[in-house]
């Protein structure tokens, strides 16, 4: 196995290029799992904890960008504010040791339908920029889930950073463990409400093949939302309402049994978190402390 | 290569697919790092990485150089145990002892990163106060020990917080 | 008793020792029994200087590894090793072949072959064996033996496997005895059934006011010890092979080792190296034979240890099981009948499955006094993953069912569940459902009243919100919505030692001699230390039976009597009085020196302070002084009282040596919508008789409490098909330290007549009675029946 350690973004492109079945490494927390396990046997690693602009984080034209090998523990201490839904998710993310080492881009990069930080990503309408030594592209999120384990990035293209845009509104997301530390998700759901552009946006995490948004819940909410004029009354949201978005949430759902939970708990797990996280969300916008 | 560990440079030859772990362990004869589950699910092989705490299963050697790694070895001092291992000694935090070596470097990892400041997972949601019960288990649930010496590892560590 | 004649191999035949075999174990603590010192291995353990047995190390070791089968049940057409020995690096490939003895080993029957024969009957079953100079070099040539396997569809229900398509017996209604179908094909020559035990009391027709059913069932539980099995197998040069192994009974292994090998037990010679837990896992053999195989075969030192993965596939899990129960009161509470069916799967292979069936069937409705009892337990072949002991075995599974069956029957009553269990409770002087008189305090209403009596937890306030503190904790999945606390109480009683005939006798050589003026003790037994504390126990002991300070442990091995097992409760009580024993033949050698000294009556005195003195405490001599250059030795077993097998149409008949008793109070938050869990107390009183050291009795107490906590609510192999689907930490979830609730602790002591000190035994029963109180609590909080553990979150919504 080849062992690749660039200490330049430009050495660490062109490795990749000419090493396009290298696996990225950063945190380890995914791909030495695999290795150990003799799950998989990459040709050649490519360690990109050397790159500064991977493992810094910084504002640009008034959004975060986040670099792809920012540990989870830094996220949570560093970012809480800006990127609050992000910042709940990192906090499920494993065990203080794992949340230490853990990167948003080893969660994308292995593309987990499980891994904690997707959800909130997608609810973010976060952008994934890829580079290669051709050229810099970005990928909007809900683009970026192509299957099981399978992303929108080429095999020449590093995964170098993550976009955000600081809310305009309450972020939530809830995880579904069967402990209460150290457990891979059964069910997740992120949610941003964005009042500046008055839409609505999820993900949903380990109840299909990729993370994907509900967007009919989305667009469902947003439209009662206007049409009940209550981004402008802030007034409380119905009860009724708040459960139809939950099933609505829940019928994005198509997740399947197995040893972690049925499909049946997933989709049901998935229209509580669902109707919990708007009314908590709703609550924060109300009392303004979300935004 | 060459790995810092405990302070001491070590002159290394190495696979590079050879974890930290195991070149603690079989290169190094440092055998207080245990492997546990060899999926960063146990904890048992925690070691402070540059201060921070890690699981030394999932981590490239080959990464670690210019690194400063600390193991249990290098724990105790000159003048005995370490604040740390005296506390688990006197309130039985734990039994056949498999999981103590990560326990303890965790913990010690843990009570420097609350010093400074480091967010538990609770950190934004509750302001803690303080390494109170709830706050020592959310910051040492990544070592599991399957003798259930969790009372005497919280007795422990609430005894070595209230010192500090 | 007797002093036996053990043949000892010197030292000196024993031309290498590995790096991190075990060495003398001695510390500076003082406090015999009834204080808590220090432990002799705490500050190696603390250090990370502590070796288990996968830090043992030589030069020039091999690695072995093993290859095993990918299918639950098949005929092995062919192995075709070729390849594999061709590999560079690689030393030796071995299979059934090359099985130097009887390829044939188990704990109480021996139906396992060291190496899979003709058949395979379960996933992960030993085929062949690999040595190479890199563990990663004999990994990957394992992969290339070729095994020919003819697949058979496996045969996975117990019940199935019997030929009992419905339940057996209940009342007037015998099973439907239908055509051994495919179902239930022969796994084994003599038929799928290892044992079927019968309990008959009293008049199983006689009427009750009030009848409740109850159909349960147990998940399979792994033992889940942190430290994976490992061992190093040094071979001698003469034909012997010197093994260092993490175990619980170095001579049961030491027997089977010895039959595969076709060795004698002074040609195989066993030590025990650090255990890194144990729980019964570690009662069955895992790499033993394999690393002495491989070492006589190559003549080289070799190391085997599994990783995660393999664990869970390297030793038996506890027996998952179906049961059946049926329990008549009369309308003011009063216990009139209990029938009840049981069956456990045991699996491919028998390990302790008698003894399991034997625990389950003789236990199996719980302490309570009823007049008429009628139990049928099955141990069952299937093939399944081997299930033998855990911790509390046979009886954790029973008693998920029996105190159910107490709450459903308090509820038919309108009768609150601790008052309809002290109306029942067993006493000293009741008799079991197998006719066995409690013949020692058995204090099972006290246990349960001091329970009630203890404050419960602060309700939550409501005020802020701590995610900490709510089921699901910072998953952020409930800022209070759905949360219902409920309370459950559990109360059991357990066997110590083993039973039913069985003369499990521990053997205790001490020694003493003065060093630089100091009495010195060395302790030597070859009883297992897994973390329980055995090796401070030794030392509390000889301090009070001697008068001494300064005990060495010595390491324990087989140049000693056996020990028996690390497991059933039993090394306080068993091998601490062989160690009482050999000290107070000790003292009267000492005594005897003593005379030649001094004309003073010695009759009475007693060693205190390294001092001999009189009864009224004057000092006659130092024990150096009577000791002068003597080296004093002597061996001593303790055998416990007989005890008879059980009729085998009856069931009845003097089965156990003693029983341990405790009950647990559960306060458990659970999210109703989400089905998730906050476990927020787990209180735990138990009788000790006699706590020899009471921080190690109360760390059983909370060990045995978390472990029966995690069956409860977290901990599962998922067997489908035969196959294990969770084998990893990942998916194999055992308690983390949030998880685990604060355990009140209440700790009695009446003593045992019959036992050393009075003490009972103290490991297992904690972990029988907490996972019913806590499926109780939870029980009580949804209104559910849940009857089955693991309780998952689908359990309680219903989807």
């Amino acid at each position: 196995m080849d062992f690749l350690q660039p200490s330049t973004m430009a050495e660490a492109l062109a490795a990749k290029a000419e090493h396009p079945g290298a696996v990225p490494i950063a945190g380890g927390t995914d791909v030495m799992v695999e290795m150990n396990f003799d799950k998989h046997r990459p040709p050649a690693l490519l360690d990109v904890t050397r790159v500064s602009e991977l493992t810094e984080w910084g504002m640009d034209d008034g959004r975060v960008r986040l670099g792809a090998g920012v540990s989870y523990t830094r996220i949570i201490d560093e970012l809480g504010d800006r990127l609050p839904g992000l910042a709940m998710a990192s906090r499920t993310v494993g065990s203080p040791q794992i949340r230490n080492r853990g990167t948003v881009g080893g969660n994308l990069g292995a593309a987990s339908p499980a891994g904690d930080a997707h959800p909130a990503l997608l609810a973010a309408d976060a952008e994934i920029e890829l580079q290669s030594t051709a050229g810099t592209r970005v990928v909007k999120a809900h683009e970026f889930y192509l299957g099981v384990k399978r992303n929108a990035a080429r095999r020449d293209e590093l995964i170098t950073a993550i976009v955000l845009t600081p809310p305009s509104g309450p972020q939530q997301f809830c995880k579904i463990g069967t402990r209460n530390a150290m457990v891979i998700s059964v069910a997740a759901f992120g949610l941003a409400l964005h009042p500046d552009r008055r839409v609505v946006r999820t993900g949903i995490g380990s109840v299909a093949p990729t993370p994907r948004r509900a967007y009919a819940a989305e667009e469902f909410l947003a439209a009662e939302l206007e049409s009940a004029g209550l981004w402008e009354s802030r007034a409380e949201l119905p009860t009724a309402l708040a459960r139809e978005f939950g099933e609505k949430v829940k019928a994005a759902g198509a997740p399947i049994d197995d040893v972690r939970g049925t499909a049946a708990y997933r989709l049901h797990s998935l229209a509580v978190m669902a109707r919990r996280a708007v009314t908590w969300a709703w609550t924060d916008y109300r009392t303004a402390r979300g935004t | 290569m060459q790995l810092s560990v405990n302070g001491q440079s070590r002159d290394l030859e190495l696979d590079n697919r050879t974890t930290l772990l195991d070149a603690l362990r079989e290169h190094l004869g440092l055998i207080g790092s245990k492997k546990g589950c060899d999926h960063g699910q146990c904890g048992a092989c925690t070691v402070l990485l540059d201060g921070r705490r890690t699981n030394a299963c999932l981590v490239l050697a080959v990464t670690c150089a210019g690194r400063e790694v600390a193991t249990i070895e290098g724990l105790a001092g000159p003048d005995g145990l370490h604040p740390v291992q005296q506390a688990f000694v006197e309130h039985d935090g734990f039994q056949c002892g498999y999981c103590t070596p990560g326990q303890i470097m965790s913990a010690v990892g843990m009570l420097e990163e609350f010093e400074r400041g480091w967010p538990s997972a609770v950190t934004g949601e509750v302001q803690p106060a303080g390494l109170t019960a709830p706050e020592i288990r959310e910051r040492m649930s990544g070592n599991l020990c399957r003798c259930g010496a969790y009372v005497g590892i919280l007795a422990a560590l609430t005894d070595v917080a209230s010192r500090s | 008793m007797t002093t036996p004649t053990q043949a000892t191999t010197p030292a000196a035949a024993r031309t290498r020792t590995p790096i991190g075999a075990p060495g003398r174990l001695e510390n500076d603590a003082k406090g015999g029994v009834g204080t808590s010192p220090q432990r002799p291995d705490g500050a190696l353990k603390v250090t990370g200087e502590f070796a288990y047995s996968s830090d043992l190390w030589m030069d020039n070791m091999l690695w072995g590894v093993t290859l095993r089968s990918p299918h639950p049940f098949a005929r092995i057409r062919a192995v075709d090793i070729a390849a594999a020995l061709a590999t560079p690096g690689v030393v030796a490939v071995l299979t059934a072949a090359d099985v130097p003895g009887r390829n044939v080993f188990g704990l109480e029957l021996s139906d396992q072959p060291v190496l899979a024969d003709d058949v395979v009957r379960y996933q992960g079953e030993a085929v062949a064996l690999v040595a190479a100079d890199h563990p990663e070099i004999a990994r990957q040539a394992a992969k290339k033996i070729r095994v020919d396997y003819q697949v058979w569809e496996p045969i996975t229900d117990a019940r199935a496997a019997l030929g009992h398509p419905t339940w057996n017996r209940l009342h007037d209604h015998p099973a439907e005895d239908v055509e051994l179908s495919r179902s239930a094909a022969a796994i084994h020559p003599k038929g799928n059934l290892v044992r079927h035990l019968k309990i008959r009391k009293g008049d199983p027709d006689e009427a009750a006011d009030v009848v409740v059913r109850g159909e349960y069932s147990v998940g399979m539980q792994d033992q889940a010890f942190l430290g994976p099995e490992s061992g190093l197998a040094v071979p001698d040069g003469e034909g012997g092979v010197d093994l260092y192994v993490a175990t619980q009974w170095l001579h049961v292994d030491q027997r089977q080792i010895c039959t595969a090998l076709g060795l004698t037990p002074d040609q195989v010679r066993l030590t025990l190296a650090g255990v890194g837990g144990a729980f019964g896992g570690r009662e069955d053999l895992s790499m033993h034979v394999h690393g002495c195989m491989l070492a006589l075969h190559t003549g080289k030192p070799v190391k085997m240890v599994y990783n995660r993965e393999e664990s869970f596939f390297g030793h038996v899990h506890r027996h998952p099981a179906e049961m059946r129960y049926e329990h008549g009161a009369t309308r003011d509470g009063t216990l009139v009948f209990v029938n009840c069916d049981i069956y456990f799967d045991g699996g491919a292979y028998a390990s302790s499955t008698p003894a399991v069936v034997g625990n389950g069937g003789t236990m199996g409705i719980g302490p309570y006094v009823v007049p008429n009892v009628r139990i049928d337990a099955y141990g069952v072949y299937t093939n399944n993953p081997p299930c033998g002991a855990m911790r509390g075995f046979g009886s954790v599974q029973t008693a998920f069912a029996y105190e159910a069956q107490m709450d459903l029957l308090a509820a038919e009553l309108g009768m609150d569940p601790i008052d309809l269990r002290v109306r029942n409770a067993m006493a000293e002087g009741s008799v079991t459902p197998h006719g066995q008189t409690i013949d020692s305090p058995a204090p099972v209403a006290e246990l349960l009243q001091r329970l009630r009596e203890m404050p419960l937890p602060a309700e939550p306030d409501g005020a802020d919100i701590d995610l900490r503190s709510l089921p699901g904790g910072v998953a952020n999945s409930t800022h209070g919505e759905g949360v219902k606390r409920g309370v459950g109480y559990a109360v059991t009683y357990k066997n110590v030692a083993f039973s039913e005939g069985f003369d499990d006798y521990s053997t205790a050589r001490v020694q003493i001699e003065a060093h630089q003026g100091n009495p010195l003790v060395v302790v030597h037994t070859a009883a297992a230390e897994v973390g329980q504390g055995l090796v401070t126990i030794e030392q509390q002991i000889c301090r009070t039976e001697l008068g001494v300070e300064n005990v060495i442990v010595h390491p324990k091995n087989t140049d000693v009597g056996s020990g028996g097992s690390t497991s059933a409760s039993r090394q306080t009580y068993m091998t601490g009085g062989a160690v009482k024993l050999a000290c107070e033949a000790v003292r009267d050698r000492i005594l005897t020196l003593a005379r030649d000294r001094t004309d003073a009556p010695l009759d009475d005195a007693a060693l205190v302070d390294g001092n001999i003195v009189t009864p009224s405490g004057a000092v006659l001599m130092s024990i150096a002084d009577a000791i002068g250059e003597a080296v004093i030795e002597e061996t001593r077993e303790h055998h416990h009282r007989p005890t008879e097998e059980i009729d085998p149409e009856t069931g009845q008949g003097f089965a156990h040596v003693q029983y341990s008793f405790s009950a647990h109070r559960a306060v458990v938050d659970v999210d109703t919508e989400l089905g998730l869990l906050k476990v927020v107390e787990l209180a735990c009183v138990q009788d000790v008789g006699k706590a020899l050291n009471a921080d190690a009795v109360v760390g059983q107490i909370q060990g045995g409490s978390a472990q029966g906590m995690g069956l409860a609510i977290m901990e599962e192999i998922v067997v489908k098909d035969g196959k294990i689907r969770n084998p990893s930490f990942t998916d194999y979830l055992i308690p983390t330290i949030l998880d685990t609730p604060p355990m009140p602790i209440q700790v009695l002591e009446y003593a045992d007549p019959h036992a050393p000190y009075g003490l009972r035994g103290v490991g297992e029963a904690p972990t029988i009675s907490s996972g019913p109180a806590v499926a109780a609590a939870i029980r009580q909080a949804t209104g559910l029946p849940l009857t089955r553990v693991p309780i998952r979150p689908e359990h309680i919504t219903g989807t």
